[in-house]
């Protein structure tokens, strides 16, 4: 298939930046996503072009290294997957793809489509963590049994992958989806109870600092998310800044 | 010829590791304060080397060229992580996982390294549990198991599918505790490009930040390689796009001898390739081999018709269908180890029973599991007669359950529901058994310089058993390296901040400096990927599942060539000073082209076949690998002396004093 692209450049942090087009030709289906963008840049280093920009690393959708809002959506118009497993056979023969960073203040771009999310990466370090030291001492893992139905929930928290998806696709770039897997899957086991209240309030002062909006419920953060990560966690992340907090 | 000093302990071999601890030398806590340690790489390896490094008081410095460390591509190990706990009173102990662990990886490892892992593996799930990594429970609230290949006990620990992501998010939280307190400094987006060495001792890097292109120095007491294998030398590999061998390679030119990288893992549960395009190859977990079955058409003219398109699998009849794995090897059936599951996979598709369009790739099929499991449902629910639709769906549920995200995988990326017709798979590139020769103390052959995780080469031998790489990352950073990095800086007390302004950090850095200088001015006719793609296809083709003398000698010439290609005719855009992602990859083969040449040269030196090792010239009547103690039992450790052609063969001769050496067989 043909596809004419309109992608978003921007040389450097300050630079202005803007959409640029281009075309690729004889697209397969089968390729993915990110494969087609390789194909684009073959061509621009061979025009002696400067190639796109873009994050990516494991490429099988769990790294979460990749981003990309493609046609106003956060990893593209497919459900349940990141930008590395969109596969074109989702789009057809003569599509126009929008491609564009992930916006939220939170996220500077670095260049074209590369932001910076260690914003992320603060709030985890603010409070995302049991205090426990390696010693080889600590309690045998079956010492304390957990219901299986609370680790399989904390197990369906825990699998976000800090892609920043919720943020970009939110109205308020907000990280609550983000902070509430998080403090969800240890507010559900009980060696995470015991720092729970210190943890929450850590963690929301800081995504505070960082600039991320509030959550007003509209919901496109669970749409949008890659691992299908609940809004049942918020609801739980606000009860748990309740009880913090009283 | 120097001998390598193992260093590995005297006394019984349940002792060793106690006694050792017991004797090696401690830094004092005071002391602890006053001294730096860089780690390279965050993965499971790093991120938990660096976290229990902080927590015991050293000054960290960690490196990642992701932009978080909860990047690194343990991240992407599915199935799980074994650990001798004998929680399913299976039988398992301490030594048995040691036996499983030598005997997969066919003798070739050192005994010692080995049993220690098997003897710190509880402890790592004791200490993932204490931290919130939520492991798959029973009903009765306790931890399960599964089994993986070339063994006969469950041992595996999992998280459903994603039992490295769970992992590693459990070390990135360690590390964020130490992060936190400033006891890691995080250095994301930064690559290392040189060790320095002073006085014969590691005690920096040079690294580059990726963003701005500066380049800095960095100073340490201790240097720790934890940057993963070198499977992407293939091009094509499960690893992550930006998996490269770039730190190993550079401390390899710098004294550190590289060990056995002709010991590849070539992993048989992956995704076929589709096309040239392709970029990547995807892995199924081997966990799905505890309930698909593997098969191709038993008669060649099922297969041609399959692979016009003609036939579909489910039209082949049971007695007409080849379980080649339960055929040739019934005591395992599908669970042989996976160098055993890929040469047999390989050895049918050349036999031209293969079933997609390029005649590489078998079905790995679920249809007897749905049933199994849904009649199973079916009587637990009190379901007498059930239809054949009500079985599927039951059975369907359990499969979902067990293995929801790897089908949803595939079928993304294949666009076949694996539910309803088999998943096609072939072997690819995986995991890397070779890497920098370690001593037991996991110290290189430069002192001060260490190397763990994949990026070491001592507990695997030829062949990893499943599970087993979660299990070593996390044994390395958590319980090995902490102790014995002491007793090499028990003497480095008194050595004080270390300078920068030297003129080995002068001479790294402008040697890195000139190579970067070099790829943007180049101006030269082929993008980086041309030239890598160009390496994978020889390496695929003459150093892959099988290989021979005459095409390992081919390889070398070719690898030659197309170095020699590289430093005329590379193109890299874009200037010094800015994020430019074909810059990175550049510097990344150049290298993977000497490690080419020198995995070729190992492979053509090692005239036996073992592991992932197959040398179709050492092969028995029956086609399974020959292997030679006599002349082999050991390990194969390369010293750089300025071309990887005329690399130094130092041999450490492996004993096995608790095991009886014997023909490896899972018939």
């Amino acid at each position: 298939m043909n596809l004419t692209l309109k992608i978003w450049r921007q040389k450097s942090p300050k630079d202005k930046g803007q959409i640029v087009e281009y075309k690729v030709n004889d697209i397969s289906e089968h390729m993915s996503f990110l494969e087609m963008l390789d194909v684009l840049n073959e061509d621009l280093v061979a025009k002696g072009e400067e190639p796109v920009a873009f994050d990516h690393d494991c490429r099988e959708g769990i790294c979460g290294m990749c981003s990309l809002h493609i046609n106003g959506e956060a990893h593209g118009p497919d459900r349940l997957i990141t930008t590395c497993q969109l596969h074109m056979r989702t789009f057809k023969d003569g599509d126009t793809i929008f491609i564009e960073p992930f916006r939220s203040k939170a996220f500077p771009i670095i260049k074209d489509l590369v932001v910076d999310r260690s914003a992320l990466d603060r709030i985890q370090q603010a409070g995302g963590f049991i205090s426990v030291n390696t010693s080889g001492n600590t309690q045998d893992a079956n010492a304390i049994p957990i219901a299986k139905a609370a680790a399989d929930e904390s197990m369906d928290a825990a699998t976000c992958i800090g892609c920043g998806a919720c943020v970009a696709s939110c109205k308020n770039a907000s990280a609550m989806l983000f902070m509430s897997a998080k403090v969800s899957q240890y507010a559900l086991l009980p060696q995470g109870r015991v720092e729970a209240a210190d943890r929450v309030t850590n963690m929301i002062k800081q995504m505070d600092k960082e600039g991320f909006g509030n959550c007003t419920n509209t919901g496109a953060c669970e749409v949008e998310c890659p691992k299908g990560i609940s809004l049942n966690n918020i609801a739980r992340l606000n009860r748990e800044y309740l009880k913090a907090s009283i | 010829m120097t001998t390598l000093q193992s260093k590995v302990p005297q006394g019984p071999i349940k002792d060793k590791w106690t006694n050792h601890k017991n004797n090696i030398n401690l830094v004092n806590p005071a002391n602890k304060r006053n001294i730096d340690i860089i780690v390279i790489g965050t993965g499971l390896a790093g991120g938990s080397a660096a976290a229990t490094l902080a927590e015991l008081g050293y000054n960290v410095k960690a490196f990642a060229y992701q932009d978080s460390p909860r990047r690194a591509h343990s991240i992407a190990a599915q199935g799980g992580i074994n650990a001798s706990k004998n929680y399913m009173g299976d039988g398992d102990s301490d030594y048995r996982l040691f036996y499983d662990t030598v005997k997969g990886g066919d003798y070739r490892s050192r005994e010692g390294n080995v049993y220690r892992l098997a003897e710190v593996s509880g402890n790592i799930i004791d200490q993932c549990v204490a931290q919130g990594v939520p492991f798959a429970r029973d009903y009765g609230g306790l931890l399960d198991n599964r089994s993986f290949g070339g063994v006969l006990v469950s041992r595996t620990f999992y998280a459903k599918g994603q039992t490295g992501q769970q992992l590693l998010l459990g070390a990135y939280s360690a590390m964020n505790r130490q992060i936190a307190k400033g006891k890691i400094t995080m250095y994301n987006r930064h690559e290392m490009l040189d060790v320095v060495i002073i006085d014969g001792k590691a005690r920096g890097i040079i690294a580059r930040n990726l963003i701005t292109g500066e380049i800095s120095r960095h100073s340490a007491h201790a240097v720790v390689i934890a940057s993963g294998g070198y499977g992407n030398v293939y091009f094509l590999s499960t690893n992550a796009m930006g998996s490269n061998a770039t730190a190993a390679w550079k401390v390899h030119k710098k004294g550190a001898y590289f060990a056995n990288p002709c010991f590849t893992q070539i992993h048989p549960t992956c995704i076929p390739r589709s096309g040239d395009y392709q970029s990547k190859l995807t892995l199924m977990s081997e966990s799905l081999r505890n309930d698909g079955r593997i098969w191709v058409p038993k008669n060649i003219e099922d297969a041609k018709a399959i692979q016009e398109g003609k036939l579909r699998p489910t039209e082949i009849a049971e007695e007409n269908r080849d379980y080649y794995l339960e055929r040739r090897y019934p005591a395992f059936g599908n669970l042989v180890p996976r160098d055993v599951a890929s040469r047999a996979a390989k050895e049918r598709c050349d036999a031209g029973y293969g079933v997609n369009k390029t005649g590489e790739a078998v079905y790995l099929d679920f249809a007897s599991a749905i049933e199994r499991y849904g009649k199973e449902q079916a009587h637990i629910q009190g379901i007498h007669n059930p239809s054949e639709e009500k079985v599927r769906e039951l059975g369907e549920a359990i499969i979902e359950a067990k293995y929801g995200n790897l089908f949803q995988m595939y079928e993304k990326i294949v666009d076949e529901n694996p539910y309803k017709t088999p998943m096609m798979i072939y072997p690819a590139t995986h995991y890397t058994m070779g890497g920098i020769w370690v001593d037991y103390n996991l110290m290189t052959t430069v002192p001060g310089l260490y190397a763990i995780g994949e990026a070491n080469f001592s507990d695997h031998g030829a062949n990893r058993l499943g599970a087993s790489a979660l299990m070593q990352g996390l044994a390395d950073g958590y319980f090995v390296l902490p102790y014995t990095i002491g007793d090499y800086l028990a003497n480095e007390i008194r050595t004080g901040a270390i300078p920068t302004d030297t003129p080995e950090f002068d001479e790294a850095e402008k040697a890195v400096k000139e190579r970067i200088d070099f790829f943007i001015n180049n101006k030269g006719t082929h993008s980086v990927d041309y030239f890598h793609k160009k390496l994978g296809k020889v390496m695929w083709e003459k150093v892959g599942m099988a290989r021979n003398v005459q095409g390992l000698e081919e390889a070398i010439k070719e690898i030659q060539e197309i170095r020699e290609d590289f430093w005329k005719n590379v193109k890299v855009p874009g200037s010094v000073n800015e994020f430019n992602q074909e810059l990175e990859k550049a510097g990344r083969v150049a290298d993977f082209l000497e490690l080419g040449e020198l995995f070729a040269k190992d492979a053509l030196n090692r005239n036996e076949s073992c592991g992932g090792h197959f040398r179709e010239d050492y092969q028995t009547d029956e086609g399974e690998a020959l292997r030679d103690d006599e002349n082999y039992s050991y390990v194969a450790a390369w010293e750089y002396t300025g071309k990887p052609s005329e690399a130094k063969l130092h041999k450490e001769q492996l004993e096995f004093k608790d095991i009886e050496v014997k023909t490896r067989s899972y018939k």
